[in-house]
């Protein structure tokens, strides 16, 4: 049986950011702790349960670094024994919620990348942001990993945020190629409903449609000239760093969430935490999120990544060839520039990447 | 029981729209006690809630009055209501024709006004005897005596003695009624021993009874188990019931009599088969001459109406069907559209009529409709001599076999204060028309006579005349005829694709100040898509118009939110959704509003 991906869900923050609808609260003085517990206990459970084995793990957050070090490492030992992992292991870290010696204690145990949360590298676009951290507490971020033995780093940048512009945007695009970090995601802001944001949208100077799409053409060209590849719509990586969790999403992969607000896809069910800190802590079950895993599922994750969809890879996986009508309709998005269709696979275009919604409608229901 | 001839009055009451005849009705129908006060609903004799809420009667209706005159009498009074809009003139006429005399009102503070003055025309073309009456003498703005002289000098008729009334207080009301019982003559050249002629002035269709005929006897009787036949269709049925018209009921009676109004019952289907205007006779003892007058009413506007919802077709036909049960001038047949899918081609005989069809179709059937632009009945002259008539531009042969073509022109009167005589005539000049004469009614109003394709009139014309005299004018009109007329077929072109259901056919001479409003409009209303789509308004082949609609840049989701894949999967179902509603031209997708905007390309 293949292995699944493991994430782990660490809902603090030491202040909720504008844009952000993830799960999160402030933690109140010994709730690390005690979180940790509940998510050592939920480990043994789900490890007792399933049986399986893992080759990811990812602390995603909220604010995973405000665990502390030594709490992510013990998380990390123990999931590591129970799931026998002994592939990539991320850590999401805000460059401002890291304490000192953090990096070492978390590379003895095993984590070996590490994702900022920089956003931008243009410090008044960062604060508008909600981050505290100038780009110099950045740098020192990344050179404390590196120092530590973490070499695989990923960077957070965010496109067609409040007061950006080509210029600023280019600024940010240096920062990560100085620091020459060998991954790099890049995500358009969405205002997500009930946020800051999404409630203040005509005071924020917000780039239009036509000026985000453009950042993220500038971004994608500067970045491949660079060796980089776009290997799905939002991320970026030099040869062999690609983000192997994630890639489990978009392949339509197994993986297992755990802490509140936590996705899971496993034996074709879906399920998830519900966003409630509480209830996951006593130990409740997550809650069914229907089956996963069919075609039309498939499509739409596998048609995120530039080797798109390949055909002798659905076939196996579905039992039967490609359907002819999503070719057909692919036909005409690729006058338009918009799919590469080959006779081996279907992908989208870096001019489809960004309209990935419509084109996926389109190709699935005609 | 049927009242001696000479205490039979039948009669109609006509006015201008507003003037009042719906409350003067319900007054008539409270002083006679036809219907008790407690069930007095305001404007009785409108029982379809839309000619309750547009103020305007649609459909002729007729009851029977009992009033004990002065004189000691017993009077029988037979109210036959009339539709008051230009779109039905048919069946006015058909009312008047079944009646000896008309009400006349007129309203003591705006005086004579363009129906006013149409309908007395068509009363006195029937030889009504007609009993003016001032009404609103409630209202401060109020002039009785000059409305009076107005209508003298105007009409002719004498008016001094006219009962000045409130409808609305009831203030002398009984007036009126001594009026009706003193100068409408009875029908006494009516003969019971001729064979039966009943001139058809309303049928109505009812779920349990089937359609209900209203008629007036002219010669002859008839009774339930007699056979009768219409004389235009050769239709017989046999004869369930007659009887008499009452406020809130029907009241059966043995028998109708020459003279009379009542009703008749027959198992009849479809108000087709009982057309107003026809002749009913029996099978029994026929009349060989029908009534003069018949003529079957013709729609004169059509569009295309198509359900928004595919799924919708059956019940928008089953709907259409039950509508014209009740609507003889109501047509439509099945039309396939490239751009709207099934839907039917509908005739009205007016655009009022159109639209109460499509708010009856929206409000009573729970349709979402989708309307093509109006289009009147064009006569295109081939060059090999044959000539085709059409109303849907999707017929419109190729420019190159047209020889000439024609359209059709109406005679039209507009009334209106003598301020506004500049902003009328600028109208009718931006709409073609053809001025023919002017004439002072009285010294600050004036009476304009315009001949205005009928076009340019069918859409909005009645609207902006109201909007740019403040409501002041009145508008009246008839067909005159066919002219010759230099007219093009517009075609809309989305990404190179015509889309025929924008088509419309239009005169030369505005054919590129409205190509390029329309290129505009859709370009406003259609959503950026995927790729850039040319909007291309084209006469032929010749492009005279465009615009484009620049590309969608960005509709992506970037974050995966931690393996929420059901969330994605929710946005690509509302995006399905989303796709449900709009309508598909090769690969462009438009929206319902682009074609409503379209249509409302004036506002």
């Amino acid at each position: 049986m293949k292995s699944i991906g493991l994430y782990i869900h660490i809902p603090f923050c030491k202040s909720k950011c504008p844009y952000c609808d993830f799960y999160s609260m402030r933690a109140y003085d010994g709730q690390p702790d005690e979180y940790t517990a509940c998510v050592l206990e939920s480990l043994e459970y789900w490890a007792d349960k399933l049986g399986r084995t893992a080759d990811t793990l990812y602390f995603g957050g909220g604010t995973p670094s405000l665990l502390g070090g030594r709490n992510i490492a013990l998380i990390t030992r123990r999931a590591r024994e129970l799931f026998g992992i002994d592939g990539e292991i991320t850590v999401e870290c805000n460059p401002s919620a890291v304490e000192d010696g953090f990096f070492e204690t978390i590379a003895k145990s095993g984590v070996n990348r590490i994702s900022l949360g920089m956003q931008s590298a243009v410090d008044n676009e960062r604060r508008r942001l909600g981050r505290q951290a100038d780009s110099k507490r950045v740098e020192e971020c990344i050179r404390n990993a590196r120092n530590a033995g973490i070499e695989n780093i990923t960077l957070d940048v965010m496109l067609g945020v409040p007061d950006q512009t080509q210029e600023s945007l280019k600024k940010t695009i240096d920062f990560c190629l100085r620091n020459d970090v060998p991954h790099i995601s890049a995500y358009m802001l969405k205002l997500e409903e009930g946020t800051y944001y999404y409630n203040n949208a005509e005071k924020l100077n917000l780039p239009d449609e036509d000026a985000t799409a453009d950042m993220y053409t500038l971004l994608g060209d500067i970045l491949e000239e660079n060796g980089y590849r776009n290997y799905e719509i939002s991320n970026f990586a030099k040869p062999g760093f690609e983000g192997k969790h994630n890639l489990k999403y978009w392949n339509c992969e197994e993986y297992l969430g755990i802490g509140p607000s936590a996705h899971s896809f496993i034996d074709g069910k879906r399920f998830y935490y519900s966003r409630d800190i509480g209830s996951f802590c006593l130990g409740c079950e997550p809650l069914p999120d229907g089956e996963g895993g069919d075609e039309e599922e498939y499509i739409m994750l596998r048609l995120r990544l530039a080797d798109g969809i390949v055909f002798d890879e659905f076939e196996k996986r579905f039992s039967k060839p490609f359907l002819t009508e999503i070719s057909e309709r692919a036909k005409t998005l690729e006058k338009h520039g918009l799919v590469n269709v080959t006779e081996a696979s279907l992908s989208l275009t870096r001019k489809g990447y960004l309209l990935s919604n419509t084109i996926i409608s389109e190709l699935i229901y005609g | 029981m049927a009242a001696k001839k000479e205490n039979i009055r039948n009669f109609s009451i006509i006015a201008h729209i507003d003037h009042g005849k719906s409350t003067l009705a319900d007054r008539l129908l409270e002083k006679t006690q036809s219907v008790a006060v407690r069930e007095m609903t305001e404007q009785l004799l409108d029982d379809m809630d839309l000619e309750r809420e547009r103020g305007i009667t649609i459909k002729a209706h007729a009851v029977k009055l009992n009033y004990k005159a002065q004189d000691g009498e017993e009077y029988e009074l037979n109210l036959i209501d009339t539709p008051g809009h230009v779109d039905f003139n048919y069946e006015v006429s058909r009312s008047l024709a079944a009646c000896e005399g008309a009400v006349l009102i007129v309203d003591a503070s705006q005086g004579i006004e363009a129906q006013t003055l149409a309908n007395t025309y068509l009363a006195l073309d029937h030889d009504l005897e007609i009993v003016p009456v001032i009404n609103k003498i409630d209202l401060p703005a109020a002039d009785p005596e000059r409305v009076a002289n107005e209508v003298e000098e105007v009409i002719g008729l004498e008016c001094m003695n006219a009962p000045r009334v409130s409808a609305k207080t009831g203030e002398n009301i009984e007036q009126v009624l001594e009026k009706i019982v003193s100068d409408i003559p009875a029908p006494l050249d009516s003969d019971d021993s001729k064979p039966l002629r009943a001139l058809v002035f309303d049928s109505v269709y009812d779920n349990y009874k089937g359609v209900i005929v209203y008629v007036r006897v002219v010669d002859g009787k008839i009774k339930a188990g007699d056979t009768m036949r219409m004389m235009a269709t050769g239709a017989e049925f046999t004869v369930v019931d007659v009887g008499y018209m009452r406020a809130t009921s029907m009241e059966s009676a043995k028998e109708l009599t020459s003279g009379e109004v009542g009703y008749i019952t027959a198992s009849i289907k479809t108000v087709g088969d009982a057309r107003v205007g026809d002749t009913v006779t029996t099978a029994e003892y026929p009349a060989t001459e029908p009534l003069p007058g018949y003529r079957k009413v013709n729609p004169m506007v059509f569009c295309g109406v198509y359900p928004a919802d595919g799924a919708d077709y059956e019940n928008l036909r089953e709907a259409l069907e039950k509508l014209q049960l009740n609507d003889a001038a109501l047509s439509f047949e099945p039309e396939t559209s490239g751009a709207l899918g099934f839907g039917f081609r509908c005739g009205f005989l007016g655009l009022l009529h159109l639209e109460i069809i499509q708010e009856r179709l929206e409000r009573e059937y729970d349709l979402d409709l989708v309307t093509t632009i109006p289009s009147v009945i064009y006569r295109i002259h081939l060059t090999d001599g044959t000539m085709l008539e059409i109303d849907n531009p999707t017929n419109y042969p190729d420019p190159a076999y047209i020889d000439y073509c024609e359209e059709p022109i109406t005679k039209a009167n507009i009334y209106a204060p003598n301020e506004y005589v500049g902003a009328i005539m600028d109208l009718c000049q931006e709409r073609r028309g053809v001025f023919k004469d002017m004439t002072y009614v009285t010294p600050d109003r004036v009476d304009i006579a315009y001949e205005l394709p009928l076009n340019e009139i069918i859409y909005d014309f009645f609207d902006v005349l109201k909007s740019r005299t403040k409501g002041y004018a009145s508008f009246d009109y008839e067909i005159k005829g066919y002219e010759r007329s230099n007219l093009v077929k517009l075609d809309v072109l989305l990404n190179g694709d015509g889309v025929d259901a924008l088509s419309f056919i239009i005169h030369s001479d505005k054919a590129y100040a409205r190509a390029r409003k329309i290129a505009e409009k859709l370009k406003e209303h259609i959503p950026r898509q995927m790729f850039e789509i040319p909007v291309q308004i084209a006469i032929g082949g010749k492009v005279i118009a465009r615009e484009t609609i620049k590309a969608m840049r960005k509709d992506v989701l970037a974050k995966c939110y931690g393996g929420d894949i059901t969330r994605k999967k929710k946005l690509l179902e509302k995006q399905k959704e989303g796709k449900k509603r709009m309508r598909h031209f090769g690969t462009v997708e438009v929206p319902q509003e682009a074609f409503m905007a379209v249509l409302k390309l004036d506002e």
